[in-house]
């Protein structure tokens, strides 16, 4: 099944992505790439991207995330397929469809002999745009480079050309912004600055398209989900959706007295010893109609089984990102 | 936006730049070098052939002298221009940007002959504290000295996309352009030659640029003007093929 097939039309839930954004910014139909060597890195994929939101593409290495992206932005050509994006088709109206885009790349590939001002101002010329002192100004101010302006780009830390990288992508105003593992290899403040910084530009409008391996940044920001496996996009959903639909529950029972193994009486309930003896574990659907916890709470206490404390805790993304892919493992 | 003027101004003043930044190198290296050429062929080999062709042999070398410089020149900044985005990974950036082929060959190789025509006329003024010069067509002068430049630079553009590594930069300048120029008739006349030899000599299309561009200084070459200037345009027409033909498959710019 595509997975367009899957893509929710429900309103988006919460991120504050608004009703009015269900608008396709990005059309990408039956998109394939086959590379030289027959490694086929995209299969048919078909995808919507909506004006405004933040849109995160999770998915294990070689799965096929950076390809899209680059077929996209123009970096890879695609082997069948058509990609639309704000109007304009990415291969025939190119032009148009390119300034509309950023992309910060994975990789840190940067002119290093480059003062940081220079590279920036050369990608906004690139991308056709007149000089805009003030605005160059603005995205380094908020990126934490304007002090840094004139350094070479050799002399700054990776974390601050991570945020190079960001300023060029920037430079020309793009309405769409693609971040390859834009947090790689960064330390927690500079992930924290950008969460920020994501945020601010979706409040300003831009679209953002994030490939991410930590899945705690899409589950931070992102308003929709995609899950890429194998060059297939196996899944596309609302975020909060998703974790409601596929995201399990755990109920933790800190014992009273330590428990060496599972009484015959709580057969019924997938349970786990943890903690050596000291907690049990009850995993369930916290959507099902019957959760079972109720019952095993007053099973416990007819079995005199005490417990001091208890605690129920929604599972990550992660947790449901590893069970998709390991699912479709299963399905092969 | 029908053409991307800014896009080629962006990327044809960071050529430049570049230029800049080892300005030293890259002025006082064809001022030195020229003047050990008119050290070594002009004054040792020139004390013993005065003159060819009724030119004095010192004033003789001059067109081929800034010849030799502008092919290394040019395929060298030109290469390079387009190798160090390949090797450094920002090519990304060339390739994401609203610019079309046209006008990315038109900034790197424009920037590149801008660069190469500055050391073509180092060279030249250089050589005017050796020798007393003249240039009898200035016009046809002035046509070889920016079609050849523009041509071995898009050949140097061309070697750029082809070159997997530094060393494969180096290889065609090294071992073709530079042999095919001593052999050219850079620092002689192929009249002077064996008349076997001059045949062979006649099929390395170096002969005819360089033949040109002396003919241009002194009215005097070794094939007619008009054929220089066909072997010039066609070796011009058959780069612009090529590099045709490499934005078209996105040879070893796109996967």
């Amino acid at each position: 099944m595509r997975a367009a097939d899957n893509q929710s039309t429900d309103s988006a839930p919460g991120g504050g992505f608004s009703g009015t954004a269900q608008v396709p910014v990005i059309s990408i139909s039956g998109l394939s790439k086959t590379y030289q060597g027959g490694f086929q890195a995209l299969k048919s994929v078909d995808l919507e991207i909506r004006k405004g939101e933040i849109f995160a593409l999770l998915g294990p290495n070689g799965a096929g995330k950076t390809t899209m992206i680059s077929i996209v932005c123009g970096i890879v050509t695609p082997s069948t397929g058509k990609v639309i994006a704000d109007g304009h088709d990415i291969q025939r109206d190119y032009r148009a469809a390119r300034t509309k885009i950023g992309l910060v790349p994975q990789e840190l590939h940067t002119d290093q002999f480059e003062r940081v001002i220079d590279t920036v101002n050369f990608s906004r010329g690139l991308f056709g745009k007149p000089r805009n002192p003030a605005y160059v100004e603005k995205i380094l101010r908020d990126l934490t480079l304007w002090e840094k302006r004139n350094n070479k780009i050799m002399e700054l830390s990776g974390g601050m050309k991570r945020r190079v990288m960001i300023a060029k992508a920037l430079s020309h105003e793009p309405d769409i912004l693609f971040l390859d593992e834009p947090t790689a290899g960064v330390d927690v403040e500079l992930r924290r600055d950008m969460w920020a910084l994501v945020h601010q530009l979706r409040t300003s409008g831009v679209t953002i398209i994030l490939t991410t391996h930590y899945i705690e940044e899409a589950e931070e920001m992102a308003d929709r989900v995609g899950v890429i496996n194998k060059g297939e996009l196996i899944l596309v959903e609302e975020k909060a959706t998703l974790m409601k639909k596929l995201g399990r529950k755990t109920l933790t029972l800190n014992l009273a007295e330590p428990m060496t193994a599972i009484p015959d009486g709580l057969s019924d309930w997938k349970l786990t010893i943890k903690a050596d003896g000291n907690e049990l574990e009850y995993e369930f659907d916290a959507n099902a109609e019957r959760t079972g916890v109720p019952s095993l709470l007053r099973r416990t206490s007819d079995l005199g089984i005490a417990f001091k404390d208890l605690n129920t805790r929604q599972s990550s993304l992660e947790e449901i990102f590893v069970g998709l892919v390991s699912d479709r493992k299963g399905e092969k | 936006m029908g053409f991307n003027a800014r896009g080629v101004w962006a990327i044809y003043k960071f050529e430049l730049h570049r230029f800049r930044r080892t300005l030293l190198t890259g002025l006082l290296t064809p001022v030195i070098t020229t003047s050990l050429y008119f050290i070594v062929f002009g004054s040792a080999i020139g004390s013993r052939m005065t003159e060819i062709g009724g030119v004095p042999y010192g004033a003789f070398i001059v067109p081929g002298l800034i010849m030799l410089s502008m092919f290394t020149e040019s395929i060298f900044n030109a290469s390079f221009g387009i190798y160090m985005p390949k090797w450094s990974g920002t090519i990304y950036e060339l390739l994401s940007a609203p610019i079309s082929a046209f006008e990315t060959v038109l900034a790197y190789v424009g920037a590149a002959a801008t660069k190469s025509m500055i050391v073509g006329l180092v060279i030249l003024v250089t050589a005017n504290f050796f020798v007393d010069l003249q240039i009898l067509h200035p016009f046809w002068t002035a046509a070889f000295f920016v079609l050849i430049a523009t041509t071995f630079c898009l050949f140097g553009f061309i070697i750029g996309i082809w070159a997997k590594s530094f060393e494969q930069l180096q290889v065609i300048p090294m071992l073709i352009i530079m042999p095919l120029t001593f052999l050219g008739g850079a620092f002689y006349s192929i009249d002077m030659l064996p008349a076997a030899w001059r045949t062979v000599t006649l099929f390395n299309p170096i002969v005819y640029l360089i033949s040109g561009f002396r003919w241009s200084f002194y009215g005097k070459g070794d094939v007619s003007v008009e054929i220089s200037m066909a072997a010039t345009l066609g070796f011009f027409g058959l780069c612009l093929a090529v590099i045709w033909w490499i934005f078209r498959t996105g040879y070893r710019l796109k996967s």
